[in-house]
C-alpha cells in the first residue's frame, strides 16, 4: 500500500504548485473574462461572451501584428541559433561550457536595461547611425528606432539564448556513432546532416520555438522601448486595459484570446512535426 | 542655462544633489516591469461593489477626527525623487519633522505611476482594510477621481491646516477637482506644454499647431496617456477642456489622427531622453523635466526650451491625500501642514524643482542663492526664477486644468475615442 502511494507523494509538491499558481489563476482569468461591469459599479459574473467578440473586432490588428512579430522572431532566432548551437556541440571542444556561458552572459543584466541599451546604440544621431550619417552613407532622416525592424530586432536579441540552449542540448545528445555509421555507409556530409543530425535535433528546435514564440508574441517591453507609432503589440493593449482603464474583464478576455491563439499555433506546429517528437521535446 | 555649462556648473551642485538623473523615468519604471499588476489582478477578481463616495458632511468628518489622536509613527507613499535628499536615505526636512514631533515617518517611494499604485492599494481599500499607507501623493486627474468616487480618501481635518490656509497660493485653495480641499492639498505642481530643441527646430515654438508641421516629420513626440494627450488636443483645436463635449473629443481625436503620420512615437515618459539625444526635436513635455534636463546639461547642441502654447497649456497638481482606514491620520495631517511652512517648502523646491504651491518660498530660495556662491548660487538663482518652480501670474494665466471624465460610461467613451490614436 505504502509503495503504491509513494509516486503520488512525489508528485504532490509539484502538483500543488501547478494547481495553486497555474490552474487557479487560469480559471480566475477565464471567470473574469466572462464578467461585466466597471470599477465603480462592481463586476458581476454574467457569462457574457461579448467581451471576446468586442476585443477581437477592436484589437485584431495588434493581435495579428504580435503573432507576426513572434513568428518572425522565431524564424530569425532559429536561423541564428542553429549554426551557433551546431558549432558549439560539434566543434566546441573542451571550451563548450565557456561558449555556453558567453551566450548566457547577457542574462546577468536585466533585460529592460539591455533593451534600453539598444535604444542608446541605435539613436538617430547615436554612435552607430550618427557616424554613418556624417560619412554620407545614410540619409539624414534615416532611423531604425521607432520601426518594426527595431522591435523584431530587439525581440530576436532578447530571445536568442532561449533558442540556442535547447538546440544545443538536442545536438549534444546525438550519439556520435550514428554519424560514423552513416559515413561508413557512404553517406555524404550533407546527407549525414539532413538525414540524421537534423531530424534528431528537431525536438530541441521545438522546445526553442515554445520558449521563443510564446513570450515574444506577448512581449510589450520591446515595443514600448524600441517601437514607434505603428508597433503597438497586444501586450501593450492588455497592460493599458488592465492598469489604465481598469477594464479587468476586457483585459482578461484579450489575454485568453492571446493564449488560445498561441496554443493553436504551437499545437499546429506539433501536429506538423508529429506527436512523438513533441513528447521527446517535453522530455528534453 | 546652456551658456554656463562649464564643467563646474554641470557637476556642481546638480550632480551632487543627485538631480541629473532625476525623474526621467519616474513614471514608467513600473510600467515596464508591470510589477504591481499581477498580484492585484487576482485580488480584484470577483469583488462585488467596490465602495462608494465618502460621507463628507461636516458632522461626520468632525466626529471622525474627534475620536483620533496623534500616533508615534506614520507611513508616507511618495514618488521617487520627490523629496529633498541628502546622502543615504536622509531627507533633511523629514528628519527635522521627526525630531520636532517625535513621530517616526516610514517614507516609501512606492508610487511609480498613479495606475499601478491604485492597483496596489485598491484590493485592501475595497475590502475595508488598511492599505499599508497613511499618506499618499496622487495626481489630479482620472485616478484622483477613481479614488474619490470609490471613497478611498479620508476627508481632511481643516482645523489642522493652519499653514496651508495661511501660505498656499489661493489658486491651490480652490481647485475644481476638489473644491474646498475637502480631500486633498497639493504637494507640488507642474505644466504640460511643448518641449523643443531650438537648434533643431530652427525657430521658436508658440503653438500646438507646431506639432503638426510637416517639416518636423518623424521628429515629433507625443504622450501616450489618456489625460495629457486628449486635453492638449482639445486646447489645440481651441476648445476649453473643462467645457468640452463629446463632439469636441471627436474633433480633438481627428486632430491627433491627422498628426499621427508625422509622429515618431507616443511616449509614456522617456520623451525627455529622446529630446536630449535628438531623436525627437519637439515633443509634448512636462515643465519640470525640461528644467532638470537643462540643469544636467546633456542635451545635444543647445539647451532645450519649454513653451506654453498660445492656445494654452495644462496645469496639473500632485496632491497629498490620506487613504481610508489610515492608522495614523492625525500624524499625517501634522506632516501635511508642516510642509506648508515657507522655509520647509523652499528646501523641498530647491531639490525637486517642481512648482511650489507656496509663493513665499521663492524669497527664501532667492535669499539662499544670495548667501551661497559659485555653482550653488547659479543653480539656486535658476530655481528661484524659473517657470518650473515659481511661475508668474502671467504664466499661470496661460494654463488651464484639463478635463477629467467621470469614471464609468463617460471615461469609457473618452478612452474609446482617444486610445486608438496612440494604441494602434
Amino acid at each position: 500500500m505504502r509503495r503504491r502511494l509513494a509516486p503520488y507523494a512525489l508528485i504532490l509538491p509539484g502538483g500543488l504548485w501547478l494547481a495553486v499558481f497555474f490552474v487557479v489563476p487560469m480559471l480566475a482569468m477565464v471567470s473574469v473574462s466572462l464578467q461585466s461591469g466597471d470599477l465603480s459599479q462592481g463586476f458581476r459574473q454574467t457569462f457574457d461572451i461579448g467581451n471576446y467578440s468586442d476585443m477581437v473586432s477592436t484589437y485584431h490588428t495588434q493581435l495579428v501584428r504580435s503573432l507576426v512579430y513572434g513568428l518572425l522572431t522565431t524564424v530569425i532566432t532559429i536561423a541564428l541559433a542553429y549554426p551557433m548551437a551546431y558549432w558549439i556541440a560539434f566543434y566546441g571542444g573542451r571550451h563548450k561550457s565557456t561558449y555556453l556561458f558567453l551566450i548566457l552572459l547577457p542574462f546577468f543584466v536585466t533585460f529592460v536595461i539591455r533593451t534600453i541599451a539598444w535604444q542608446f546604440l541605435l539613436a538617430d544621431n547615436g554612435i552607430v547611425l550618427g557616424h554613418l550619417k556624417s560619412w554620407g552613407l545614410l540619409p539624414e532622416r534615416f532611423h531604425i528606432l521607432a520601426t518594426g525592424y527595431a522591435v523584431v530586432g530587439g525581440l530576436v536579441y532578447n530571445f536568442l539564448p532561449f533558442m540556442v540552449l535547447p538546440i544545443y542540448v538536442a545536438l549534444e545528445r546525438i550519439d556520435r556513432q550514428f554519424l560514423e555509421a552513416a559515413s561508413d555507409l557512404f553517406a555524404s556530409r550533407s546527407q549525414v546532416f539532413l538525414r540524421i543530425v537534423l531530424p534528431l535535433s528537431l525536438p530541441g528546435v521545438f522546445a526553442g520555438v515554445i520558449l521563443t514564440f510564446v513570450p515574444a508574441s506577448s512581449d510589450y517591453v520591446n515595443a514600448t522601448i524600441l517601437g514607434g507609432t505603428g508597433q503597438v503589440m497586444i501586450g501593450n493593449i492588455i497592460e493599458t486595459l488592465y492598469l489604465t482603464n481598469s477594464q479587468y474583464p476586457q483585459a482578461a478576455a484579450l489575454s485568453s484570446i492571446l493564449l488560445g491563439a498561441l496554443l493553436l499555433g504551437i499545437f499546429g506546429y506539433a501536429k506538423a512535426l508529429g506527436t512523438r517528437d513533441v513528447m521527446d521535446a517535453t522530455a528534453a | 542655462m546652456s551658456e554656463d555649462s562649464s564643467e563646474q556648473t554641470r557637476r556642481d551642485p546638480a550632480l551632487m544633489r543627485g538631480l541629473t538623473q532625476s525623474r526621467l523615468g519616474r513614471r514608467d519604471v513600473l510600467r515596464l516591469f508591470g510589477a504591481a499588476g499581477g498580484a492585484a489582478f487576482l485580488a480584484s477578481c470577483g469583488i462585488g461593489s467596490q465602495g462608494s463616495a465618502t460621507d463628507t458632511s461636516k458632522t461626520a468628518v468632525a466626529g471622525y477626527w474627534d475620536t483620533h489622536k496623534p500616533t508615534d509613527s506614520l507611513t508616507w507613499a511618495n514618488w521617487p525623487l520627490y523629496l529633498d535628499t541628502a546622502g543615504k536615505g536622509a531627507h533633511p526636512t523629514l528628519d527635522r519633522f521627526e525630531k520636532q514631533t517625535g513621530i517616526q515617518v516610514n517614507y516609501i517611494e512606492a508610487i511609480q505611476d498613479n495606475a499601478p499604485f491604485f492597483a496596489k492599494v485598491q484590493p485592501s481599500l475595497s475590502s475595508g482594510q488598511y492599505s499599508g499607507f497613511d499618506l499618499a501623493v496622487i495626481s489630479s486627474g482620472i485616478y484622483f477621481n477613481k479614488f474619490k468616487e470609490l471613497g478611498f480618501f479620508l476627508p481632511l481635518d481643516q482645523s489642522r491646516l493652519t499653514n496651508f490656509h495661511k501660505y498656499a497660493d489661493p489658486r491651490y485653495q480652490s481647485e475644481a477637482f476638489d473644491p474646498g480641499n475637502v480631500l486633498s492639498i497639493p504637494w507640488q505642481a507642474g505644466f504640460t506644454g511643448i518641449g523643443y530643441n531650438p537648434a533643431m527646430t530652427g525657430r521658436e515654438i508658440t503653438s500646438w499647431e507646431d506639432l503638426q508641421d510637416p517639416k518636423f516629420e518623424g521628429k515629433i513626440g507625443m504622450m501616450a496617456n489618456n489625460e495629457d494627450l486628449p486635453n492638449c488636443a482639445l486646447l489645440a483645436i481651441g476648445v476649453d477642456p473643462q467645457k468640452s463635449t463629446e463632439a469636441d473629443w471627436h474633433k480633438a481625436a481627428d486632430w491627433l489622427s491627422k498628426q499621427r503620420p508625422l509622429v515618431r512615437q507616443y511616449y509614456s515618459q522617456n520623451y525627455i531622453g529622446a529630446l536630449a539625444t535628438g531623436d525627437v526635436w519637439i515633443s509634448m513635455a512636462w515643465s519640470g523635466d525640461i528644467f532638470q534636463q537643462n540643469l544636467s546639461g546633456k542635451a545635444v547642441g543647445q539647451a532645450l526650451k519649454f513653451a506654453i502654447p498660445d492656445e494654452g497649456g495644462l496645469l496639473f497638481t500632485d496632491n497629498f491625500v490620506i487613504l481610508k482606514e489610515a492608522k495614523n491620520p492625525v500624524s499625517a495631517m501634522m506632516l501635511m501642514d508642516y510642509y506648508y511652512q515657507p522655509d520647509i517648502a523652499a528646501e523641498v523646491t530647491e531639490w525637486v524643482n517642481y512648482i511650489s504651491p507656496i509663493p513665499d518660498a521663492q524669497k527664501i530660495v532667492a535669499a539662499d542663492a544670495a548667501a551661497s556662491s559659485g555653482g550653488d548660487r547659479t543653480y539656486l538663482d535658476q530655481v528661484a526664477n524659473s517657470y518650473a518652480t515659481f511661475p508668474t501670474q502671467d504664466t499661470y494665466a496661460k494654463t488651464t486644468i484639463g478635463f477629467t471624465p467621470k469614471v464609468g460610461d463617460e471615461l469609457n467613451t473618452w478612452n474609446s475615442i482617444f486610445e486608438p490614436v496612440y494604441q494602434s
